[in-house]
Order: C-alpha cells, then structure tokens, then sequence
C-alpha cells in the first residue's frame, strides 16, 4: 500500500499496516514529519477530551502509545513521558464543572483524580496559590511529535520517499490502483490519506470531497531552565476551548517543562487560514495564561515562537477508514490539535480495516462520507 | 508615529538616518548597541579612530544625530506591518517600548559566518569578528600567541590590528587562493591603499601569511593549546598538515546577514554571491514590502563602504517618497555609481574568497556543530537518516539551532551538513528555514503579557554627548 503524507498519522499507520505484514510506501513532498507534526506540541491528552467518539479514539490511543514506548527503545527514542496532566480551575464553580466532566470521562475509561486547592502545591510546587481546585489525570503523556513519526516510520521499515508529491490518482474503473507523483507513478493495493491539513486535496484528487480547514496554533518557547514544571498544566477553561466553534483568537495554554528543559506554552486557536504572520495577540495571551497558573514564569523569556496549522473538520472529528465512494482509497486524517495523541489508534484501527480484523472501535462515526457533498 | 524608524546604527543605518534627518523627516534611530557606529565603527569610549579607516565619516556623521531621535540600548524583538516596531531597552530594569512608523530602513549588518572543526568549542577558539569587537570595542587582546584562519581579506585588519596591540600572530592562514583577485583591488585605489597598509603590517609584525591553508583542528584540554594546520587542496581536502602552538584561535569565513526583521514582514530575499540569503531591494534600496527600505550587509556583504553609500540613498529615497526636499540629482548618480562600484568589487571577493565543500571532511562524528543544544555531526546525519531533507527538518529531529543563539552560529553549518548527505548545496529555501525568527530576541512574558494594552513611546530618548 501507499501512504501519502510522512507526519505522525502517516507514519502510525504505516507502523501497524507493516506489522499486520502489508509492504508499504510512505510518499511525502517534503521531509519527514515536516508538515503540521512538525509544529505540534506532543501533548497525548485524554484530558481535554468530552465523552463521545474522539474521547474513546483518545483513551485507545493512550494505551497504544504505552504499548509502543514499552517496545525495544522506542519509548526512549520518541521521548515518550507519561507524566501526567493537571487541570486547575480559579474558581469553586470551574471545580465542580472539572468533577462532573470527570464522573463521565471514567466511564469512557479515563482515571481522574481530583486535587483539592491544598494539596495543588504538591503536584506543582510553583501553581499561583489561589486557584480553587483541580483535577490528575495520570494517563496524560507525551512524546516529543517529530521524533516520534520519525521512529515510527524507521520501526515500521516502510520504504520512506520524501521529497515526492503524490499529483494524481491511478484509477482501474472507479477503483484507486496506485498514486501518481511528480516522480512517476507507484501501484497499490491501497492508498491511505494521511495528509493531515492538506487531506482535502489528496481527497479531490480521488474526485471526493473531504472538507479539512486549518486552524491557525501559535507557541511560545522559554529559554531553558532547570526543572520547574511536572506535569502538564492547564487551566479548565481549555476543555471549552478546543470544542469551540468561534472563529476568533481562542487560548487556553498548557504549559510543560521538555527534555531539553524549555517551557512551551501553547496553543491558540484561530481560523484565519494559513496566514503564518506572528499574532501579537496570540502571544500576550499565551504568556498572560501562563503567568496566571506560573507567576514565577514573568521573569523567564520566551525565545523562540512558532505556528501551525490544525486540519479540522467541521463536526472536529477526524476522518478514518476507508471511502465507500472511491475503492482502494482510505483516509486518516483531519485530527484537528490530537492528531499526535491520536494517530496511535488511528493506525491501529486503520490497519484493522486493511486486514479484515474486527475493529476495536466502530469507525462510523469518523467516516469519510458524513459531511453534505455540497455544504 | 514616525516619519522613519532606521533599525541599526552602523555606517548603514547610520547614513540613512542622517539623510533622511537632513530632509526634513522626523528620524528614529534604534540600535541595540551602547554606541553608534555598528561593527566596523565599534569603538572604545575613549576613541581616536587610530584603529579605524574612515574614521572622518564616522564623526560626521555621529555629529549629525542631533537632528534625529537616536535610541542607543534599544534591542529590537519584532516588527509588525503598519508600522510597530517593538524594542526592549535596560538592563536589569529592562523594559518593552514601542515605536510608530510610517516608513523603516532595516540595517541590522550581519554576524560571523561560522564552520565547525573539532575543537572549535574549546575556551580560546572565537570568530574573527569577535576578536575584532573585542579589541575595537574593549580594547582587550583576545590572546597573546594568536592563530587567524578561515577565508576572505577581514582576516587581515583582524591579524594586524591584533599584532598592533601587542599580540603576537602565529599565521595568518587563508584557506583560498585568491590569486586573481589583486586585479580587481588594483582598479579602487582606496582598496589598493588599504591592501598595501596591511602588506606592510604583516611584515613589520613578521606574520607568516599562508594561503591554502587551514585550521583543521584544535587541541587543549581546559583551553586551546595548539591547533592542526594543514595545506589545502582545491576543493579544501587536506594534503599535508603540521600542530602549531598558540593560546587563541580567531576564525572567519565571511558573514551572515541578519534578516529575521525583514522576514517577519515578508520581504523577499535572494541568494548573493557568498551563498548568503540576503534581501532583494531594487535601485532605491526599496524591498518587496512597500514602505520597507533595506541597506548594509542585509542586502549582501560588502564592507563599511558600501553599507554607507547604501545606507545614504535608502535616506534619500524615504525622503524623496515621503515628500521631502528633493536630493540633488547629480549627488544621487555619484552614490549610484560608486555603489555599482562597490557591488562589483564585492562579487569579485566572493568569488575569490568561496567556502568549498572540502570544510565538512574535518568533521568527526563527534565534532559540535550546535553547541547550544550540544548536537554533534553524527546527530545530524542520524537526523537525515530519519527522514530530514535540509536544515529546518533536521533541526525538528536534532534540536540544531533550537538554543539560545537560535541558529545563529550553527545554522549555515547544519544548511550545508543537512543538504549535504542529499547531494545538494543550501539554496534559499534550506537558509530561509535557519534565518526565520517570529521572535527576534528573547523577551520576558511579563514584557509579552504587557504587550500592547500598555504602550510607551521613547519614554527617554537618550541622544549621544
Ligand atoms: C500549534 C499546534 C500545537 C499542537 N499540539 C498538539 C498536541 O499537543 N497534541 C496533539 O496530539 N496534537 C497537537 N497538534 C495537532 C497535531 O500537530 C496534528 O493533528 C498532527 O500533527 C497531524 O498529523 P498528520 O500526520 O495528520 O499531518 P501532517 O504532520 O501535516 O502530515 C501530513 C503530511 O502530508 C504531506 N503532504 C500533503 N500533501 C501531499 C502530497 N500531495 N504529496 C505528498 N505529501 C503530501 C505534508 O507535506 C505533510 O508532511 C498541534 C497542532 C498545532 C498547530
Ligand atoms: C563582529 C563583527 C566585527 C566586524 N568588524 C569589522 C571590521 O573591523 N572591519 C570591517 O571592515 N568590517 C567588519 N565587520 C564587517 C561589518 O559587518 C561591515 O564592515 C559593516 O559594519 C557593515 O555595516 P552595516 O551598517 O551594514 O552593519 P553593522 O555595522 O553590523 O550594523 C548593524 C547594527 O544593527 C544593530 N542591530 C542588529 N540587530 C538589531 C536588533 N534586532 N535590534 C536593534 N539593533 C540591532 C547592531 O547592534 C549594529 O549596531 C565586522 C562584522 C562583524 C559581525
């Protein structure tokens, strides 16, 4: 089969299609991990998520991720951290609304565990002191996002082509044979969509139609520090955030120590294209949010900022399986800002489709056909 | 709101902000530097301008920045259209100011161009420019028994300045052979002048001065204590080499010009002679980005000279479009001409003075290349390896260029590393991808979380006595 797009989900599913003993060629125009995964955070969050198909794709996925960081070096390689996340809330009602949404994610498997104000300090010895509450979530981890589709694609053995772009479909009937690239064309048994914000074209190409927008993130980077932050933190109000459908400047930052020992802190959300001009706004934001949950982080500097660009779809699910209007043609994409954390389960569940295993999860609700031809 | 924001107060910026002054606009001149005068006219606070040629036009034009607003210690992070130029100034009380503009002139000069080699990253080893800066700007001699080595005619004032001040220069070694290149100096008599003057150094001083040669290596323990010295071939491979002692390293091999202002408004670029990206301006210095004016090194490096002819009509022309006095148009054809002049002689230099393929086989696998983020050369070619085409991928995959310096010293290095294993030399894209930075200097998030509900204009612009 061929996968056209080498970011994290192309290179996931590319990992367990070769494991389920399928030969596989990965296409991208240019370099590994060098679209949206490349300036994504590597955030694997459970958190964030509100009951419904994406928290279930979220929970499946955070054991996938366990199982890969546990392979032979892998963990390691790809900086895999199960560090945890903390949701903090200001106030007694953002407490109670972090505990209602959490009776329901432990339903859907998730483990929570609440944090009275007291006992915040604990887990983050420098949190501001007044916030009323928050919430653990010990399945919340990390990888480092480039590094992670890199290994992936190297474990999994795929030939990798980059600097190839897939221009055009091979078509036998109404059936997808193969691709054609701008360096001759390969044959396939199957082509899987893995072009992350630019999965609408590859779709187009197939004559269908898959509607995947960008959704403008910046991050702030901070010089590096000695360790200062344990866990990802983040302030309640973000779980509203990323489900919104407002248009405007949105952020709730999640801020995390790395490896390497900066702080980022990100991201916004804005849909304004792929504009990659710096938003002043943005950035004061970003560092107003993390002042707020770090005071100490005021002297710290930023150094470094940098901007991506999210595919969502409109419902913001992301768009998997195969397409019953083109044969031969499957798709993974449209993760919108968990594509890292869901491209485990993705390519699980795509190479269960490939093979005819039975799905761990239905994939109905994330099928390529759902949206009006013509919105 | 300004008439003009000049960015940078060397000869460029300088010159431009005094042209524009005289016709008549309201000028700002910001520098992040205590002085004017930029890198070639860095200057101690004592200055004669026994170090300096050209000192003449330095004081006059310093003499001139009565008619402006010249902000000194004002460190430029980033530039939003429209114009908001965003500085920060102080030091420990340091504090975001912001400037209004209607038009900009950038001329932010360049840095020293740096190549890896093992042992680079010893105490002791520094750039040929930073040998200078020190001795310009602080008087201080960066060592006693000194190497200078790397490519282009800078490693010359560099050796001998030195010398002057009591150094002792163990060799001057020019990895070129720039053999053709006399003739082009021979038709500008003041580079003529300025040629046979360091002849006359160099042996007054007995400095051996060795062409096809380079650095190879450097060795010591806590410090350098000696470095390998080989002869070159052609394409820089080493034939012969032989250990030198000294007790300080400066090395050159041309500048880089620092463009993350003008990119972060979008102006367009192009390749220079040097295999530098460098802004693309036309015949009046405009860039692609209408209001936004470019002159000095950032629009290609070509010495002080230049960057004052550039720097002057880039003033004149502001002027001229925001309705100023009209420049006198036979002064306008002088400064074309000389600047055709100049230009040309710089193409000369470069193409006398290349950086050859040959520099990257001194390499082990073990040799730094980013040393902020500690990425050695074998990190960078398992980057490639893991799927990186060139350096903005590479540096995703090995944290090159991701520390405090962003790039600045490794990123040429990792451009030629990166493209290297894909049978390639940088182009401009591979070099957009080192040069781009959204935020030009680190800046607190105090100072970003302030940002822009709270602005203050020049609370105390400081004018030089
Ligand atoms: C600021 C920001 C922060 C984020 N933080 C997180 C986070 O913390 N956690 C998380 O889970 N997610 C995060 N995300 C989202 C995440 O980065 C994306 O969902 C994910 O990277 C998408 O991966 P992908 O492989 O689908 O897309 P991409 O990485 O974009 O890969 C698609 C590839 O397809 C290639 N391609 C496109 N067209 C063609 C063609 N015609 N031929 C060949 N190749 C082609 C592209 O070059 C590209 O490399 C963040 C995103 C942003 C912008
Ligand atoms: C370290 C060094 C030493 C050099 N020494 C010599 C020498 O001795 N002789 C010689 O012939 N050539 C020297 N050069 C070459 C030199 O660049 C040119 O000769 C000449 O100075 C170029 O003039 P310019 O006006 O274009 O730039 P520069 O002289 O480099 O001036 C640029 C100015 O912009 C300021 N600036 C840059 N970025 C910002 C920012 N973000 N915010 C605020 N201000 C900013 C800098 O502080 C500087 O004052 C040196 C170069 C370097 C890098």
């Amino acid at each position: 089969m061929v996968i056209v797009g080498g970011g994290v989900v192309g290179a996931a599913c590319a990992y367990y299609a070769a494991r389920a003993g399928l030969t596989v060629t990965v296409v991208e125009r240019g370099a590994v991990a060098g679209g949206t995964t490349g300036a994504g955070e590597g955030n694997l969050l459970v958190s964030d998520k509100e009951p419904g198909p994406e928290l279930d794709l979220a929970v499946l996925s955070s054991a996938r991720w366990a199982e890969l960081a546990a392979e032979d070096g892998l963990g390691a390689a790809v900086e895999y951290e199960p560090k945890g996340g903390l949701v903090v809330a200001e106030t007694e009602e953002g407490v109670a609304g972090l505990a209602g949404l959490a009776v329901e994610q432990r339903a859907a498997g998730v483990d929570a565990v609440e944090v009275p104000a007291a006992e915040l300090t604990g887990y983050e010895p420098h949190l501001a002191p007044d916030l009323a509450g928050g919430m653990f979530y010990p399945q919340d981890a990390q990888v480092q996002p480039m590094l992670a589709a890199a290994h992936l694609l190297r474990a999994s053995g795929a030939e990798v082509r980059t600097g190839v772009t897939v221009t055009g479909m091979l078509r036998s009937g109404d059936r997808v044979t193969g691709v054609r690239t701008d360096r001759g064309d390969l044959a396939a048994g199957a082509v899987v969509n893995a072009a992350g914000t630019w999965g609408g074209e590859v779709a187009a190409l197939a004559g269908v139609t898959v509607p995947i927008l960008p959704r403008r993130g910046f991050i702030l980077v901070t010089e590096p520090l000695p360790p200062l932050i344990r866990h990802k933190v983040y302030a309640a109000e973000y779980v509203a955030n990323v489900a919104s459908d407002d248009e405007g400047l949105e952020s709730s930052a999640v801020v995390e120590g790395t490896p390497a020992g900066t702080i980022l802190i990100g991201a916004s959300r804005e849909r304004v294209g792929f504009d990659r001009t710096l938003s002043m706004a943005a950035l004061r934001r970003l560092a107003r949010q993390a002042i707020r949950l770090f005071p100490a982080l005021g002297d710290v500097a930023a150094i470094r900022a940098y901007c991506g660009f999210r595919p969502y779809c409109p419902d913001h699910l992301p768009v998997i399986g195969p397409d019953p209007r083109a044969e031969g043609l499957l798709h993974a994409c449209g993760h919108e800002g968990a594509g890292i954390g869901l491209a485990a389960a993705t390519g699980h569940l795509l190479a269960q489709s490939l093979t005819g295993a039975p799905p761990d999860l239905d994939l109905h609700p994330f099928r390529p056909d759902r949206f009006p031809e013509h919105p | 709101m300004r008439d003009l924001v000049v960015i940078g107060a060397g000869p460029a910026g300088l010159a431009a902000a005094v042209a524009a002054a005289t016709a008549g606009l309201d000028v700002a001149l910001v520098d992040a530097g205590r002085r004017p005068g930029g890198q070639y006219y860095r200057h101690h606070a004592a200055e004669t301008g026994r170090l300096h040629h050209d000192w003449d036009a330095f004081v006059r034009l310093r003499g001139a920045l009565d008619r402006l607003t010249y902000l000194p210690g004002h460190r430029v992070w980033h530039v939003e259209d429209g114009f908001t130029v965003h500085a920060l100034t102080g030091d420990r009380d340091e504090r975001p100011v912001r400037i209004g503009a209607r038009a900009l002139v950038v001329a932010t000069g360049a840095h020293d161009r740096s190549l890896p080699f093992p042992g680079w990253d010893l105490p002791g080893v520094l750039t040929a420019g930073g040998a200078q800066a020190l001795l310009k700007g602080d008087r201080v001699t960066a060592g006693e028994r000194i190497v200078v080595a790397g490519t282009g005619p800078f490693l010359l004032p560099v050796a001998t300045g030195l010398a002057g001040a009591g150094a002792t220069i163990a060799g001057v070694f020019e990895a070129n052979r720039p053999y053709g290149f006399a003739r082009h100096v021979a038709r500008h008599p003041d580079k003529a002048r300025e040629g046979a003057g360091y002849a006359a150094l160099l042996a007054r001083h007995r400095i051996p001065y060795r062409t096809g040669h380079a650095v190879v290596a450097a060795h010591g323990d806590d410090r350098v204590e000696a470095v390998t010295v080989a002869r070159l071939d052609r394409d820089w491979a080493p034939v012969r080499e032989r250990v030198i002692a000294c007790d300080t390293v400066a090395v050159g091999h041309g500048f880089t010009p620092q463009l993350e202002l003008p990119l972060q408004l979008g102006c367009a670029t192009r390749m220079d002679a040097d295999g530098s990206l460098v802004v693309a301006v036309d015949v009046a210095q405009r860039t692609s980005v209408p209001g936004v004016y470019a002159a000095g090194e950032t629009t290609g490096v070509g010495g002080a000279q230049l960057s004052l002819v550039e720097g002057e009509l880039a003033g004149l022309a502001v002027a001229e479009a925001a309705g100023g006095v009209a420049p006198d148009p036979a002064g306008v054809q002088r400064l074309l001409a000389r600047r055709r002049r100049l230009r040309a002689f710089a193409a000369a230099m470069h193409a006398a003075y290349p950086v050859r393929p040959g520099w990257m086989d001194r390499l082990r696998d073990d040799t730094l290349v980013c040393r902020c983020e500690e990425v050695t050369c074998g990190r960078l070619a398992e980057a490639a390896e893991l799927g990186a085409t060139g350096p903005r991928s590479a540096k995703l995959l090995s944290r090159a260029g991701m520390g405090r310096c962003q790039g600045r010293v490794c990123g040429y290095a990792t451009a030629w590393l990166t493209t290297g294993v894909c049978g390639r030399i940088p182009g401009p894209e591979d070099l957009l991808g080192t040069a781009r930075r959204p935020i030009a200097q680190p800046v607190r998030l105090r100072d970003l979380a302030g940002e822009p509900e709270n602005p203050r204009d020049e609370n105390h612009p400081i004018n030089p006595a």
